[in-house]
């Protein structure tokens, strides 16, 4: 990899100072002032914001296999939702005993009258084993299956459909209740983490900050992953993977190496969502979720990082304004959306964004 | 103490070669088994193709068939180390199928092929016949369009191609002088920054066989190489691939009946997947069996 100061030009490095300020810094401190100024974030805020964050994490692992390697994945909600899974069963052992029931056992089990836990279970009431299992499920799961998927040069759009069709078997799985995951209910009632009460304000915060930290951080691992020449080498996998080949690369190796990597983000994701939003339940597995993450991409335009978090931020932006206003349509705008971006935004709001400056410039210079 | 070392060109090994010989000589006795040209450490265990009989390449009775159809039937083919061998034919004759099988991307039903006498090429993948020094060019050129021309050829560099290795990779003075002099070699000098995508289509051509010498390759495969040129591009690929023979092997397949004129010693005319006729451009545009199956056809 190059050294972190190649990782951008100066002017990208004074961006993302200025985009790390704004959500370490300035978002804290704006919640911190009083209700009753101008400037006040509100403290419903900072969960969604939190969220958000997630989203982008997501989109950014789906740039890399997507935008970078061409690879379109309409799966990705899977490792998510298993990072989302692990960290769920860790609340709730940490609350065993405090359920409605009482009981030892999280409250479906005792609503189906099981009487000891399940033995996918152990192991979870501490809390690095869960965090190691949100990332290492994702992350083995992505591994093996990639490795027969790309092993046979499934590719394409063939591709694309196993992927979705495996995220909709898994949601099946999970909303039997026999399958040890809380059934449609998932796992929600969350009351704390390593001893901090989720509901409590400061938790809030102190959870959204390290989530955008994790996002900072990540941005600059994918942006160091791709300006590498093993990051040149999945591009190159993308638009010629014979010639790649025959240059002398194991493009397998390659792509399962990012695909693990992309899972494993994704894993993470999930594990910083839950705790915020504090459920997780079969529906992040359904296929139009996973839809919607390649639509984060597409939007922000792939294939540029930043683009993805855009995507992730104004998509689900868009969402919640609608989910507020008129929930009913929003799936016909996600459709339209896609129609609109796919017809005239190719590269996404980035791509449009430098299509606005060349303008400008040509401008300038005429 | 060490003399200074030469500057690597393309067109350097074999003076490089020469170079380490007269070293040799001055420095203390090194241990025996050197490699035959210094190659990157982490490369200097691919396998090398024993040649001491003459060819660096042979195929012996080797078959494919596509749904029953035999593009290739009982194909012979022995390419001498060094060597700029032609091969002619008419479409669908099989000149790419066989290309295929040498680099791995089609497995025959039956027969052999062999990298020098020793390395069994039927048993590898694409790529480990790539890193044994086994370049090929395309009939379409494929180049890497969203990257820039020094970055293609940085990338069909030879050198560990794994991916814990590429991830950490950087150029070395050595490395990037050796980019210079490939870009020198393919008349490229000057377009490193442009994308490959928006080069002209033989400047593309040139990319890609820049590309193959990137990979120090010890034989090339280059499928119709001035296919879609003007004239003049024409002339300079002929040159360019005439200067290649002798330090390394090359097999070109082109229809272009001037080029080949232009550029054979010796031309191998392939029919129906089996070798028709051999021998010089001369003897082969008399052969009465060429004339009918093929240089009759455009008379
Ligand atoms: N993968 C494949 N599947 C089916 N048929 C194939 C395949 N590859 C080649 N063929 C057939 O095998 C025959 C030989 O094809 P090949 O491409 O080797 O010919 P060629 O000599 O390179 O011709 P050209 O001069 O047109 O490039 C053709 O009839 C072709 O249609
Ligand atoms: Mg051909």
């Amino acid at each position: 990899m190059h050294g972190i100061r190649n990782l951008h030009t100066t002017r990208g490095w004074v961006g993302f100072f200025v985009v790390a300020a704004l959500l370490l810094v300035a978002v804290p401190v704006l919640n911190a002032l009083p209700e009753t100024s101008p400037l006040h974030v509100p403290d419903w805020l900072i969960p969604l914001a939190g969220k958000f964050c997630c989203y982008a994490l997501v989109a950014l692992a789906m740039d890399l296999i997507w935008g970078y390697t061409g690879i379109l994945s309409l799966g990705h909600g899977v490792y998510f939702a298993l990072g989302g899974y692990a960290m769920g069963m860790y609340l709730m052992r940490s609350m065993a005993g405090e359920g409605v029931y009482r009981s030892e056992l999280p409250d479906f089990m005792v609503f189906l009258n099981w009487k000891e836990l399940p033995w996918f279970w152990h192991g979870f009431e501490y809390f690095p084993f869960a965090l190691l299992m949100a990332l290492a499920v994702p992350g083995l799961l992505a591994f093996v299956f990639g490795w027969f998927a790309f092993r046979s040069r499934i590719k394409g759009v063939y591709f694309s459909i196993i992927t979705q069709a495996m995220t909709f078997a898994l949601m099946l799985l999970f909303f039997r209740n026999e399958t040890g995951f809380g059934g449609n209910n998932g796992l929600t009632d969350f009351k704390r983490l390593l001893g901090f009460t989720l509901s409590e304000p400061s938790v809030r915060v102190a959870l959204y900050w390290l989530t955008a930290l994790v996002l900072l951080g990540v941005y600059l691992l994918a942006r160091a992953i791709v300006r590498s020449r093993a990051g040149r080498v999945l591009t190159a996998i993308r638009d010629a993977e014979s010639r790649v080949m025959f240059c002398g690369y194991e493009p397998l190796y390659y792509k399962l190496a990012i695909w693990t990597l992309s899972a494993v983000l994704c894993g993470l994701a999930g594990a910083l969502y839950v705790p915020q939003v504090g459920i997780i339940n079969p529906s992040e597995l359904a296929p139009a979720q996973s839809i919607e993450m390649a639509v984060w991409v597409a939007v922000g335009g792939r294939g540029t990082l930043v683009g993805a978090v855009i995507g992730a931020a104004s998509v689900n932006g868009l969402k919640s304004v609608f989910t507020a206003v008129a929930p009913e349509f929003w799936l016909y705008a996600l459709g339209g959306l896609f129609v609109l971006v796919t017809l005239f935004l190719p590269e996404g709001l980035t791509g449009l964004f430098r299509r606005l400056r060349r303008t400008r410039a040509a401008e300038a210079r005429a | 103490m060490n003399p200074v070392i030469p500057p690597v060109t393309p067109a350097g090994d074999a003076l490089k070669g020469a170079q380490m010989l007269h070293d040799a000589s001055e420095a203390p006795p090194k241990p025996p088994a050197a490699p035959r040209e210094p190659l990157p450490a982490d490369v200097r265990d691919r396998p090398v193709p024993d040649v001491s009989h003459g060819a660096i390449l042979y195929l012996e009775s080797v078959s494919v068939s596509f749904d029953g159809f035999k593009a290739i039937n009982d194909l012979n083919l022995s390419i001498d180390d060094g060597e700029l061998r032609c091969i002619i034919g008419p479409n669908g004759a099989g000149k790419t199928t066989m290309m295929d099988i040498i680099t791995g991307k089609t497995r025959p039903d039956t027969g052999t092929v062999y990298f020098g006498q020793n390395v069994n090429l039927l048993e590898l993948r694409e790529s480990e016949i790539a890193q044994l020094g086994i370049g090929r060019k395309f009939q379409k050129p494929t180049v890497f369009q969203g990257h820039s021309v020094f970055e293609n050829l940085e990338l069909a560099m030879q050198a560990d191609k794994r991916v814990r290795r590429a991830l950490f990779a950087r150029l070395s003075d050595e490395q990037r002088a050796r980019i210079a002099g490939v870009l020198a070699t393919i008349g490229l000098n000057g377009y490193e920054r442009q994308l490959a995508g928006s080069l002209s289509h033989g400047q593309k051509q040139w990319l890609e066989i820049g590309m193959l010498l990137m990979q120090n390759p010890r034989l090339l495969l280059v499928d119709e190489p001035v296919a879609g040129m003007t004239e003049q591009e024409t002339e300079q690929t002929a040159e360019l691939l005439n200067s290649l023979a002798g330090k390394h092997s090359v097999v070109v397949v082109e229809h272009d009946m001037a080029f080949v004129r232009s550029i054979a010693r010796k031309v191998t005319v392939l029919h129906e997947g089996h070798v028709l006729a051999e021998g010089t451009m001369d003897a082969i545009q008399s052969n009465p069996k060429v004339v009918e199956v093929y240089l009759g056809e455009g008379a």
